[in-house]
């Protein structure tokens, strides 16, 4: 307990902004959503090869059973998250804004746990390569957003040792609380998770990093937390969460330009991946269900809410008591990074952190004026990119010249547009950008 | 219930900036130091205003009809490019040179670049310096102090700049000791309309700066280039050169460090190329008014400069978060 | 004075010398052809024969390394006159040009969401595949206009590029841009193309657009040369067996294929001459009963009713049959085609 108040000195990263916070639901208990009647399991919810399904129409599953296997090393299974009939594997909308393929699921309402799911019988024998076994089996990828496999971000090669892991509960976008609700609720997930990936990594340094609106969280976990894992607080302001920036504002190292955390010895994890690689561990339970923040002025009741894996954008909505009536916008993630959604068909997958549903007014976008060449979009880049320089060459289609200005290491986290004065749309730009240049690299290569 | 959503790449959220909303408060900043002159100039300063924001406005918009152009006159740029200019010129300047310059200002120096955002030079300064080539007796009728309902007619009096120009040619040897640097600080002095007073100036500045939408670089490094440069002029020889202090209140250094030169369109977007800008400017300033013919060289340096930039923003795109040097790379791709 | 003017006129004749001086020391010995060539040549630098520009081009057939048959954009006098200086032969090769299969005109595709964004396809294509309800749409902002270098492009009212066949030369840009590969390149001679790219089933298609594929196989049935395929729910035209008759044209429900042969300039009709014996066997095999005549007297073609596929040409074993081109630009109605080129068949 002593151990973790000593104050951890923390740094500040270059750039960034900061927008309203709009935390309408911080003080929102996290609620159960009721059971969806069908779930729809895309079989491509992670980084890396879409899962192989090994069911086909027709057979029953159990909640937590696998419906599809790992397609290989850089993939996840993906598991049933609630009891019922297989209907069918068929296409269906993916929050990518196509067609992909999912598993259809509809539910029996009994919601019968799969008998094979029991906790391991001395958890505190177990090694690091079966912890990150276990934690492949139960499909866990990275609950942050960008879903990546955590087995494999926790096997990094060997030319590349890890002394630190930082726990991401920084959940700096505006709007969304679903990591706050879980650190203040289930605090002892999140750190006996952390202990967990650590022993998975062979690590001692542990540290938690919170952003200072959620100094209640931080009591929280302090209060559930030994002198291993240090929970730090840091200073609000976006893009915190992003891994290069709490990198360099937690342990000040720089992760070199195209490389990862590894390359400083580092492995970051959202504190929902290590919440649930505490449930997998201790009870066996495969990732199946996830908090997701409900908000906006779109929606009539706020929530953050548990919601089924596979469950239709439109159940959830209806479960917050549906639309506003002037609802231009459906948002899945937060305000600066969220893919906008024009169909609520779509399913909540593993990495849906909020839907947030913006009005008319609040969506209103700007007609793009000329580039003032104000500097504004330099002076918060957290990349210390030049924006404006590769909006202006992609606009004339000058690729080369636009990868001139680094456009390749973007983090699309939305600084530079949210600032600009022109409304220019230069994380589009950026996108396009970088879209263009490796089709002419595939192109080029034959 | 609309069935059809708004899908546009993110950030689906913005920041209270618009471009009106700089441009306006640019023209807030530069009101103290509009009073300043129509207090000190009266009605002459009014119709000089006047005409040039009525020229500017409707060279603008017709200039956007004929090249079938949006219209954007409200967007407030092109006022201030007329109040800049109004403030640029001497308060005797005729009515006539008044409109010649807006129109100069406005199509040649914005409008044929194709508008807010395209053009490499400063406008304003492109139609002072056209203005001072072609009409340079209109352009050097500088006048004393004439308050609003003073009753004083205007007296035809030299800058301190330009006397000390003359002081040096004629006699060898500038005498500073009749020059009181509080007037000059208030803007009690012969000069254009708008640059005498450094105070009402500073205070339009301040504003600007809080708001972030000029930053200290540009004009701390202008001003201290030139006070660093003729200071050691000074020291080297205090008779043939007037002292630092001296050149940084007179003449339109403030005005042209504050306003013209961190004019956005025509100066690098990055820190260090606008340090770098910054120098430039105070080298070159500092050159035309000790060894030029032109008693005041702001509007030729920072034109100078602002031929530079693009040179310069290609050379000083900042360092990445993470840039490796090439032999460092190692491990990293 | 004397001084000023001695001092400028040496001035000058030492920058003569020395312009004179580098003119030799830096002589880069050119082939006289290359200029010549490259001056014959369009001048677009569309990249269309696999070289930076035109000038690279130029170089390369001089060095013998390009064909001059890779320039899809030069006219048939210019090419044959860059043979001529090269001694070489030239083949003609069939001219193409470019098509859009996709026809998202008069409300055919809905959108599915509003997009605010760059005005580009590529750029929108990135944000939810595009607003068209059929992921095979065009998306109409304009990219393939905006990058054809002979600006044979223009956009619709509706959002759907036209191209004008008097420009297209081919070169193959707008394929290349194009970030939902409807654009295609096409024989001009056959004038006949399915105007949509979906795969979709023909009940999914019909939900999003009026006019698309919805792979029912009518114009497979009725086609007299087997010119029709049918894959995955999409209809195909097979060029080399096409001999441009429409009638897939006029029995396709959803006006999916399009007849392109006035545009194109390559509509033909069938001639009979003095040789018909009156055989008949041309007026039996006409798929549109266009020709009359008596048995062992002349037979001749209604020009009105014959839509030029050629079977009784075929057929015929006098040779008295010839397919001319015609030039239907005028109004239909008024009198018969006129003749606008002879030919055999």
């Amino acid at each position: 307990m002593m151990g973790a108040r000593k104050k951890q000195k923390t740094y500040r990263f270059q750039g960034g902004v900061h927008p309203p916070e709009e935390k309408l639901t911080a003080a929102l208990p996290t609620e159960a959503m009721p059971l969806p009647e069908k779930i729809y399991i895309p079989l491509s919810q992670h980084i890396g090869a879409p899962a192989v399904p090994v069911v086909k129409e027709g057979d029953r599953v159990l909640t937590g059973m696998v419906v599809a296997e790992a397609g290989g090393f850089v993939s996840t299974p993906v598991h049933a998250s609630i009891s019922g009939t297989v209907t069918g594997i068929v296409d269906y909308p993916h929050p990518v804004g196509r067609n992909m393929p999912a598993v259809v699921v509809e539910s029996d309402g009994a919601d019968k746990l799969d008998e094979k799911i029991t906790p391991p019988p001395d958890i505190n024998s177990l090694t690091g390569e079966e912890i990150r076994e276990i934690i492949k089996n139960a499909g866990i990828v990275g609950l942050g957003g960008a879903a990546f496999p955590t087995h494999v971000k926790l096997s990094p090669p060997k030319d590349k040792p890890i002394d630190t892991l930082i726990i991401n509960g920084a959940e700096c976008e505006p709007y969304l609380t679903a990591d706050h609700r879980l650190m203040l609720e289930h605090p002892e997930k999140v750190i006996g998770g952390a202990r967990l990936l650590a022993k998975a990594l062979g690590v001692t340094r542990v540290l938690t990093g919170v952003e200072k609106n959620k100094m209640d969280a931080v009591q929280a976990l302090t209060g559930a937390t030994g002198s291993d894992v240090a929970v730090v607080p840091f200073a609000v302001h976006y893009p915190q969460g992003a891994e290069k920036q709490l990198i360099k504002a937690s342990v000040d190292r720089v992760v070199p330009a195209g490389g990862l955390p590894m390359d400083v010895g580092v492995v970051v994890q959202n504190v929902g991946t290590a919440a649930a690689v505490y449930d997998a561990v201790t009870d066996g339970m495969p990732l199946i269900s996830r908090i997701v923040t409900v908000t906006g002025p779109g929606i009539r009741t706020p929530k953050n809410l548990r919601v089924r894996i596979g469950t239709p954008l439109s159940e959830v909505i209806a479960s917050c008591g549906g639309l506003a009536p002037d609802v231009r916008k459906v948002i899945l993630g937060g305000p600066m990074m969220g893919n906008a959604q024009f169909n609520l068909q779509v399913p909540v997958i593993k990495g849906t952190s909020g839907v947030l549903l913006l009005t008319e007014s609040a969506a209103e976008v700007l007609q793009p004026g000329p580039c003032l060449r104000c500097g504004n979009c330099v002076r918060v880049c957290p990349m210390g990119l030049t924006p404006l320089m590769f909006a202006r060459y992609t606009e004339l289609g000058m690729f080369d010249e636009a990868a001139e200005f680094n456009v390749a290491d973007c983090i699309e986290c939305g600084c530079c547009a949210y600032e600009c004065p022109a409304h220019i749309p230069l994380v589009q730009y950026a996108k396009y950008a970088k879209a263009e240049i490796q089709n002419r690299k595939r192109k080029a290569a034959g | 219930m609309k069935d059809v959503y708004l899908i546009t790449s993110g950030p689906h959220v913005h920041s209270t900036d618009s471009i009106p909303r700089v441009m306006y408060s640019v023209v807030l900043a530069l009101l103290p130091a509009v009073a300043v002159s129509i207090l000190f100039f009266g009605a002459a300063a009014l119709m000089m205003y006047a005409i040039s924001i009525i020229t500017c406005i409707a060279a603008e918009a017709a200039c956007q009809k004929i090249m079938k152009r949006p219209v954007t006159v409200t967007d407030g740029s092109v006022l201030i490019t007329a109040i800049l200019l109004a403030m640029n010129l001497p308060p005797s300047a005729p009515w006539w040179l008044v409109v010649v310059g807006s129109l100069t200002a406005v199509v040649l120096g914005k409008q044929v670049y194709g508008g807010l955002g395209y053009n490499p030079f400063n406008p304003v300064l492109v139609a002072r310096v056209v203005l001072l080539i072609s009409f340079p007796v209109q352009m050097t009728n500088w006048v004393s102090p004439a308050p609003l309902f003073s009753g004083i007619d205007m007296v035809s009096m030299a800058t301190p700049l330009g006397e000390i120009k003359t002081e040096l040619l004629t006699t060898g040897a500038i005498d500073l000791a009749r020059y009181n640097y509080f007037d000059f600080t208030v803007g009690f002095m012969g000069g254009s309309l708008g640059e005498m007073s450094v105070i009402a100036l500073l205070l339009g500045a301040l504003f600007l700066l809080y708001r972030g939408y000029i930053t200290w670089h540009i004009p701390v490094t202008y001003i201290g280039t030139v006070f660093v440069l003729t200071g050691i002029f000074w020291m080297y020889d205090p008779t043939s050169f007037a002292n630092p202090v001296f050149h940084v209140l007179a003449g339109g250094l403030v005005l042209g460090a504050f306003f013209m030169a961190t004019d956005m369109v025509t100066t690098p977007v990055s820190p260090r190329g606008m340090v770098i800008f910054g120098l430039g400017c105070g080298i070159l300033t500092v050159v035309i008014r000790l060894f030029g013919g032109y008693p005041e060289g702001v509007a030729f340096s920072i034109l100078l400069m602002n031929a530079a930039t693009p040179i310069i923003d290609r050379y000083t795109v900042p360092r990445k978060f993470g840039y490796t040097r090439p032999d460092e790379a190692g491990g990293a791709s | 004075m004397l001084s000023a003017i001695l001092t400028l006129a040496g001035l000058g004749f030492l920058a003569a010398l020395g312009l004179a001086v580098a003119s030799r020391v830096f002589y880069v010995k050119m082939d006289p052809r290359v200029a010549t060539i490259a001056d014959i040549l369009p001048g677009a630098n569309c990249g269309a024969c696999g070289y930076g520009g035109c000038g690279a081009f130029a170089q390369a057939i001089v060095s013998g390394e390009g064909k001059i048959e890779a320039c899809s954009a030069i006219d048939e006098e210019g090419a044959h006159a860059i043979a001529d200086i090269m001694g070489i032969m030239y083949t003609e090769s069939e001219k193409e040009w470019a098509v859009v299969l996709c026809r998202h005109t008069d409300g055919g595709v809905a959108n599915t969401f509003d997009y605010v964004g760059i005005s580009d396809c590529r750029a929108a294509n990135l944000v939810g595949g595009g607003p068209k309800a059929c992921p095979s749409a065009c998306i109409g902002l304009g990219t393939c206009a905006a990058v054809c270098p002979f600006g044979a492009i223009t956009m619709s009212a509706d959002g759907l590029p036209i191209i004008d066949p008097n420009r297209c030369t081919a070169c193959g840009v707008c394929v290349a841009e194009c970030p939902k590969n409807v654009i295609v390149l096409a024989p001009v001679s056959s004038a006949v193309s399915v105007h949509c790219s979906s795969e979709d089933k023909g009940a999914a298609v019909k939900k999003v657009c009026s006019t698309g594929c919805i792979g029912c196989g009518a114009c497979v049935r009725v086609c007299p040369f087997e010119a029709m395929t049918m894959e995955n729910n999409l209809a195909a035209v097979n060029y080399s067996k096409c001999r441009v008759c429409g009638l897939c044209v006029s029995v396709c429900p959803t006006n999916a294929i399009r007849d392109h042969r006035d545009e194109l300039k390559v509509r033909k009709i069938a001639v009979i001459g003095d040789d018909c014996n009156g055989c008949t066997l041309c007026a039996r095999a006409c798929p549109v009963d266009a020709i009359a005549g008596n048995p062992k007297e002349q037979h001749t073609v209604d020009p009105a009713r014959c839509i030029g596929c050629g079977i009784c040409a075929d057929q015929c074993k006098r040779g008295a049959v010839s397919m001319i081109t015609v030039d239907n630009t005028e109004d239909e109605a008024s009198g018969p085609a006129t003749v606008v080129g002879g030919g055999g068949r």
